[in-house]
């Protein structure tokens, strides 16, 4: 039984063209792009290639503003302590509650190193208010912080009109847009976004490699001090094999841009008909009108995410779910409580996440996987009998809760 | 993912006596729909000799949580009640061939519906004080609630006292820093508001003794280093272990480890404890090492 990957907002496969494009760069194009000599120079020359290509998937204005990290992480982190350092008379951060980790935890450490951290608060659809943002924007705001799309709903945030009111008070503009480039059409060069994150691992580069982009003009301190690497602002020797994947995966990306938003979209949108058609109490979460082309997140009530996890995983089909018993926390997902997800259904929230690679078959079986898994783990629960919720007057009541 | 064992693979993928029990006389429901698990487990107990002829559950929770729920009914089937009571969480994740130290509350969960049944059956009240925190140190799946009442309780101030009390922080040491942050908050909860500090920067060396009153003889030293040694005897004894004193040579203290501390992988955090408390009671620097270390006589 050939496995089915439907996880790709964690993480994708590394597509053959990348990693051929890649290997040279651990063999005869060894060299150190900083030296002189034909060894280093050789590499110069591929990394300039591999920065004009992600230029061009981002619409970015000069293939300078492209500065390569280590990760998404590497570039979210660098952006928000750049605004902090840069603008020491501002001492304010604009972000949202539904941010991934890599913002959200370095928020709660600004916070408890003295700073200021607004976090919007989003609706039932994981949409934010636009006049409470308007409120928020000040003078002692460093920078705002919003995510593109959101990784585990796939919900668009209006980033470019967010940037705009920010541009016109002043204030810096940051985005996290990992889940969101190679997904969505990207022009940076007509938008106000000052700085904007990418991970190559999410969109079939490898891991360990990623981009911050840092609008020309836009103040910087750097994250990392040392060699001159990325014009100062990154130092540390470049990765260029992965530099190298990145660049070719951005223009295939560009390539694809197209299927993603056709094909991917039109599978996705059947898998998630096929599944609501067939089993009862489950409703996708988020905005399904304004969400990644790529991206379901169904919640399935009275059953527990890992529980769906590990049964599909029986059928060789790959996904992910917000429930506590993932994390190994005690909380289902923050993004899921934020939009007021009842527990019920929070814990058995399931994402499934396409690709370009992904068949019509393999989509069949899912939706024919999935609605037995959910009756045998409802039969199972003491919240579900006889085909249904179990009725308030029996309703199970434990002792402590 | 989970390293889970083949056992709680084969319990959840195939769980024994699970759906409702109509002839049950006794049931227990615990659990919360907000940690993601609930539990009801449902007995039919003979009235005449008080042994369990059946059990069945229904379980809403992840893998672990099934695959325990599953192991309990098949573990209590035949039993009398007061031997059913005998079966601890421990017994649980035994049979299961462990659980991952983040699933080790699903255990806890099975031995609680296990004495609300009971408690039901005999027409009692059964309530729980249970309350879980966010988990802390991962080697030895202490949260942060158990911590912050027993640094609470005997008034700790370091990672290392944490780790003697709770051998929280005792494995990799990774979660120093949440420690670090509850032995803040704590500290800032007694001093009051306003009088807040930061915890010791290098909590794990021992602070500069104050200069004791006057010298101790060495029988007194001796005396007090036994009182110390006494006095965390029961601690080493509930982990099936325990300590003796072995030899006294100028500021170093040998000791023999014995029973399960011998070998122990926290013989370094055992002994370390040891020694903060020795520094304290003697008000001298001193050093507890392992008998092993005692210098071989010429």
């Amino acid at each position: 039984m050939e496995p089915i990957y439907l996880d790709n907002n964690a993480t994708t496969r590394c597509e053959p063209a990348v990693v051929e494009a890649m290997l040279p760069f651990f063999t005869e194009h060894f060299g150190n792009a900083s030296s002189i000599h034909a060894f280093g120079s050789e590499v110069g020359k591929a990394l300039k290639k591999a920065r004009a290509q992600v230029q061009a998937l981002l619409g970015a204005e000069h293939d300078s503003e492209i500065i390569f990290t280590s990760c998404g992480t590497e570039s979210d982190s660098t952006a928000i302590l750049s605004a902090l350092k840069a603008q020491p008379e501002r001492n304010t951060v604009i972000t949202t509650t539904v941010e991934h980790p890599a913002i959200l935890t370095l928020c709660e450490w600004l916070e408890k190193e003295g700073y200021i951290v607004h976090k919007l608060k989003v609706d039932k659809k994981g949409r934010i208010d636009i006049d409470e943002y308007k409120s928020l924007l000040h003078d002692r705001v460093a920078v705002v912080s919003v995510m593109w799309a959101n990784n585990e709903t796939g919900t668009l945030f209006p980033v470019e009109e967010m940037a705009e009111l920010a541009a016109a008070k002043g204030i810096m503009f940051h985005t996290d847009a990992v889940q969101a480039v190679g997904k969505v059409p990207i022009d940076l060069k007509n938008t106000k976004i000052d700085m904007l994150s990418l991970s190559g691992h999410k969109l079939h580069a490898p891991k360990g490699i990623g981009v911050l982009y840092l609008r020309r003009g836009c103040r910087f301190r750097p994250l990392l001090r040392g060699g001159h690497q990325e014009r100062g602002r990154r130092a540390g020797t470049e990765n260029s094999a992965s530099i190298v994947g990145l660049g070719m995966a951005c223009e295939l990306a560009m390539q694809n841009m197209e299927k993603e938003n056709t094909e991917v979209r039109r599978l996705r949108d059947k898998l998630e008909k096929g599944i609501l058609s067939q089993v009862t109490h489950c409703f996708p979460t988020g905005d399904p009108g304004n969400r990644l082309p790529n991206t379901s997140n169904i919640a399935f009530e009275y059953v527990e995410g890992e529980a769906i996890l590990l049964l599909l995983n029986k059928m060789g089909i790959a996904c992910s779910s917000g429930s506590a018993c993932t994390s190994g926390s005690l909380e289902p997902s923050h993004v899921m409580r934020a939009m007021g997800i009842p527990y019920t259904a929070a814990h058995g929230t399931i994402r499934f996440s396409l690709s370009v690679n992904n068949t019509e078959a393999e989509i069949n079986r899912v939706i024919e996987a999935v609605p037995p898994i959910i009756a045998q783990l409802r039969k199972l629960s003491p919240y579900w009998r006889d085909g249904g919720p179990v009725s308030a007057e029996q309703a199970f009541a434990p002792t402590y809760a | 993912m989970w390293e889970y064992s083949d056992k709680v693979r084969e319990h959840f993928f195939n769980p024994r006596n699970s759906g409702p029990l109509e002839e049950a006389n006794g049931i227990g429901d615990v659990g919360s729909i907000q940690c993601g698990d609930a539990l009801r487990l449902m007995l039919k107990v003979n009235p005449e000799t008080e042994v369990i002829e059946d059990a069945h559950f229904q379980t809403f929770g992840c893998g672990s949580a099934i695959a325990s729920s599953s192991a309990l009914t098949e573990m209590i089937k035949g039993l009398t009640l007061d031997e059913a009571l005998k079966v601890s969480n421990q017994d649980i994740a035994d049979f299961l061939d462990g659980l991952p130290p983040e699933k080790m509350h699903c255990s806890v969960m099975g031995r609680e519906a296990l004495q609300a049944a009971v408690a039901n059956y005999r027409g009692e009240e059964w309530s729980d004080d249970h309350e879980e925190g966010a988990l802390i140190c991962k080697c030895f799946a202490i949260d942060a609630v158990m911590i912050e009442d027993v640094v609470t309780a005997n008034n700790l101030n370091t990672v290392e006292e944490v780790t003697f009390y709770t051998k929280a922080g005792g494995g990799c040491a990774a979660c120093h820093e949440g420690i670090e942050e509850i032995l803040a908050k704590v500290k800032a909860s007694r001093a009051g508001p306003g009088e807040t500090s930061p915890p010791p920067a290098c909590p794990a060396t021992p602070e500069a003794p104050k200069p004791p009153s006057k010298k101790l003889s060495i029988v007194e030293k001796i005396k007090k280093i036994e009182e110390v040694l006494e006095s965390v005897r029961p601690m080493l004894q509930r982990d099936h272990g325990d300590v003796e004193l072995a030899d006294v040579q100028g500021k170093k203290i040998y000791v023999h480890l014995k029973g399960a501390c011998s070998g122990c992988m926290m013989e370094a955090a055992t002994l370390g404890g040891i020694q903060q408390k020795m520094i304290e009671t003697l008000g001298e620097l001193v050093q507890v090492l392992p008998s092993s270390h005692m210098p071989v006589e010429a």
